[in-house]
């Protein structure tokens, strides 16, 4: 298990975050806002919350997936450039927790789009939260190596 | 301009932390109509509850929101205990209406925040936010946890205000009575901010009365409604409660947006007061009415009946009903009516003749949590046409089905 500060010792650059509410209680939405806000500050890490999927690296996804956003939540996904990766917060994006009875859900999310990163909590404390992003940075710089290879071989 | 356009915002928008979308008709800049569509995040909440008991459900209910979670636990609770006839002890009655009181702090500060940074205005955002930790802390000293305090339970509460954690709060309020002025002020005195939230989503007092908006929707408006004086429930008796209405303080009220953030302002001072009120005169005495889970558990099993309550929420009333019937360990049924639900409703009105840049603005300042109002839609997949079903086309489908068992012979 590495420590956290270790994750951010790579941290090559400004990682941006995006979030997907797509049927959560707004619990966890207020613990990512805390997150943001000067306790927790994410912005001293380079961080940051933006409005569009377009400029995002990290996709924060909360709450169970329903019928409804289910499409949304993979369009969201698809608008994202390459390389992203998916952070799940909350229990019941990664298993539906209290809502598993319900006739409503598509989720829990590893169904409808790659999951990286699971931060467990009803809600996630914010100190998780960060953790769960800095974690995302690892599968970041792979899938960016990645493409760097694909690129030179052409 | 001649020609209008229909602008769609959500289900997923900056401005909006949860999903709902709105259609709006515009003239250029002006807003001429709007409709509104919730159902994107309906999980079928009443629906699980059928297969819990009650003490499963206030779990489910603490769900429901993650902002207004503590409320909708106590208005569950409440109509459990109305079903069964349970008694709450006296102490138990004060903590409640102490978590009340700290979430309707960290309700109201997490939306002055919010409506700062729906503005633009971030560094009111973050001293906003800022500030809001500290009751945080005091809720995660109360119960361990910063969101689901999980502190209510049937007959009671589970944990007990200890002389610790009552200087702690002593600190809290103290803190805030130093510290939320500035805020206040750096808001309120700020031209710019004035402009972009005074004459912006206007609700008159006739129109806030006819479509029932509630909480502080309602009171921005200048209808004195609270249903902490009106109908005092837990401890809230003891306090004298006073509705907080911005005629009081300015004189008129103009049911806009500013108003909205004074009324909402004015109610953390107000509770405040309430939470030094409930330290001051803590009773002594048991804080659950029963303490073998099992033991109630075997009582509400036995219990019949329905119950209701209604609590003043952080965005007004909150209405739950329940229905147990007798040997059956599950709740039968279960309604909740979240305020959101009717304040929603006053949307449309709101928008008329504003600019489509507050529109953002004009959906946050009723504070609106979607997680608690939605509902069920239906969506006709063939032709992939979306309506909201009508009880008359409803009640046409129910007969529907009930021929369609009938020939199949009750299957």
């Amino acid at each position: 298990m590495m420590k956290l500060e270790k994750y951010l010792e790579i941290l090559p650059r400004s990682l941006w975050v995006t979030t997907c509410n797509s049927g959560s209680c707004n619990g966890c939405d207020i613990e990512i806002v805390a997150t943001i806000s000067p306790r927790y500050d994410i912005e001293r890490l380079g961080m940051k919350l933006v409005g569009t999927p377009r400029h995002a690296d990290v996709l924060i996804v909360t709450g169970p997936v329903t019928k409804f956003m289910k499409e949304k939540l993979l369009r969201i996904y698809n608008q994202m450039p390459d390389p992203k990766a998916v952070v799940v917060v909350g229990n019941c994006g990664a298993s539906g927790d209290v809502f598993y009875k319900s006739y409503n859900l598509e989720g829990p999310v590893d169904r409808i789009i790659p999951v990286d990163v699971y931060v467990h909590g009803c809600p996630p404390r914010p100190e998780a939260i960060i953790e769960g992003v800095a974690k995302a940075v690892l599968k970041l710089e792979r899938l960016r190596g990645d493409l760097q290879k694909a690129g030179e071989g052409q | 301009m001649d020609k209008k356009y229909k602008v769609p915002i959500g289900p997923v928008h900056v401005g909006l932390k949860e999903p709902i979308t709105a259609w709006l008709d515009l003239e250029g800049e002006k807003i001429v109509g709007a409709t509104v569509r919730p159902g994107a995040i309906h999980r079928g909440i009443e629906f699980m509850a059928r297969d819990r008991n009650p003490i499963q459900v206030i779990y489910l209910s603490e769900r429901i929101c993650g902002i207004c979670s503590f409320s909708h636990v106590i208005a569950f609770l409440r109509a459990v205990e109305d079903a069964a006839s349970i008694p709450v002890p006296p102490r138990a009655q004060y903590i409640r209406s102490l978590v009340l009181e700290l979430e309707r702090l960290h309700s109201h500060m997490l939306w002055a925040g919010v409506a700062c940074y729906t503005i633009g205005f971030d560094s009111a955002f973050h001293l906003g936010m800022a500030l809001r930790e500290k009751v945080m802390d005091v809720l995660e000293v109360l119960s361990g946890n910063r969101v689901n305090y999980g502190v209510a339970t049937v007959g009671g509460v589970r944990w007990d205000v200890t002389p610790e954690l009552a200087k702690t709060v002593k600190q809290m309020v103290k803190y805030y009575k130093q510290e939320f002025a500035p805020f206040y002020d750096v808001v309120t005195a700020d031209p710019i901010a004035k402009a972009r939230l005074r004459d912006v989503g206007v609700l008159t007092y006739e129109e806030a009365l006819r479509y029932s908006a509630v909480g502080p929707t309602a009171r921005a408006s200048g209808v004195r409604c609270d249903l902490r004086e009106s109908s005092p429930y837990e401890a809230y008796g003891d306090f004298g409660v006073r509705a907080v209405v911005p005629q009081d303080y300015y004189g008129k009220a103009y049911g806009d947006v500013f108003d909205r953030f004074l009324v909402r302002v004015h109610e953390v001072y107000q509770s405040l007061d309430i939470i030094e009120k409930v330290i001051a005169g803590l009773p002594e005495g048991d804080i659950m009415w029963e303490k073998n889970l099992n033991k109630v558990l075997a009582f509400l099993k036995k219990a019949e009946g329905t119950g209701w309550a209604s609590i003043e929420a952080p965005r007004g009333d909150d209405t739950h009903v329940v229905h147990l019937k007798g040997g059956d360990e599950n709740v039968t049924w279960w309604k909740v009516r979240a305020p959101t639900y009717a304040n929603a409703v006053s949307w449309p009105l709101m928008f008329r003749n504003n600019e489509l840049a507050d529109a953002p603005l004009i959906i946050n300042s009723i504070d609106p949590c979607i997680s608690c109002m939605e509902r069920m839609l239906a969506t006709d997949s063939t032709t992939g046409a979306r309506k909201v079903v009508t009880r008359a086309e409803l009640l046409e489908k129910c007969r529907e089905k009930t021929r369609r068992l009938m020939q199949n012979g009750g299957r």
